[in-house]
């Protein structure tokens, strides 16, 4: 299952959508809003994404999750617009028969999202805001020659 | 031939609009784009070592050739999760 929304993320709700009875254990990412940011405090985030071609990435990224490993249920949500801090930005739930599988796949699943989905993550300091850039996705740029010639 | 040109976050904020039709000659490519806006806006030309390019809502090489009615995306360094 992936979704983006702009409501609150409830963990328990998405737990539930991936617990079966077939599963031994079940691997939870919870990526929340953080109180600084280089160096500075970050008083509110804001996060926008581009919707259907984030949407399909995301329905990529499972099923490369179902491909590699053996698992039975995975669960990618993320949050868009205000999210204040503490709260859920994006929620990743896998669970397998064995703890192998849902720890390798939950962690394949943020790192992909994280370098390749289009979503955006603005953080609004006391003294002005600034985009913020994952350090992956630059880096993925330049090894990839997919920017600017140079 | 016309396209429509989407942008988002810091691009967006460049060019000051997130969604614009633009005429293109034939044989125009993904890096065309890039040239055309980052010749008209300062800041989005800053941006343009970092940017990715999809069309049709998938992440294309900058020597990539459009074709009319494409969707063209710039997506700035992503900052999900």
């Amino acid at each position: 299952m992936v979704r983006i929304q702009e409501a609150k993320i409830h963990v328990e709700e998405i737990l539930g959508s991936v617990v079966v009875p077939e599963a031994g254990g079940v691997d939870v990412f919870i990526g929340t809003t953080r109180n600084h940011a280089n160096g500075k405090n970050v008083v509110a985030l804001h996060y926008e994404a581009y919707v259907p071609m984030a949407l399909e990435m995301m329905r990529g990224i499972e099923k490369e999750l179902y491909r590699r490993w053996k698992i039975r249920a995975a669960a990618i949500v993320h949050r868009v617009g205000e999210v204040p801090v503490t709260e859920a930005s994006v929620v990743i739930a896998v669970s397998a028969d064995h703890r192998a599988d849902a720890f390798a796949a939950c962690r394949y699943a943020i790192d992909t999202l994280k370098k390749d989905v289009p979503i955006w993550k603005k953080e609004i300091f006391e003294d002005g805001e600034a985009w913020a850039e994952n350090i992956e996705a630059r880096f993925k740029i330049q090894d990839r020659s997919i920017g600017y010639e140079s | 031939m016309k396209i429509f040109v989407k942008f988002f976050a810091s691009a967006r904020e460049a060019v000051g609009s997130d969604n614009v039709q633009v005429a293109v000659k034939e044989g125009a490519t993904a890096n065309d784009v890039l040239e055309l806006f980052g010749s008209q806006f300062e800041t989005m030309n800053r941006l343009r070592p970092y940017v990715r390019v999809a069309v049709n809502q998938s992440y294309v090489v900058n020597d990539h050739v459009l074709h009319e009615g494409d969707e063209v995306a710039i997506i700035p360094p992503v900052s999900g999760g």
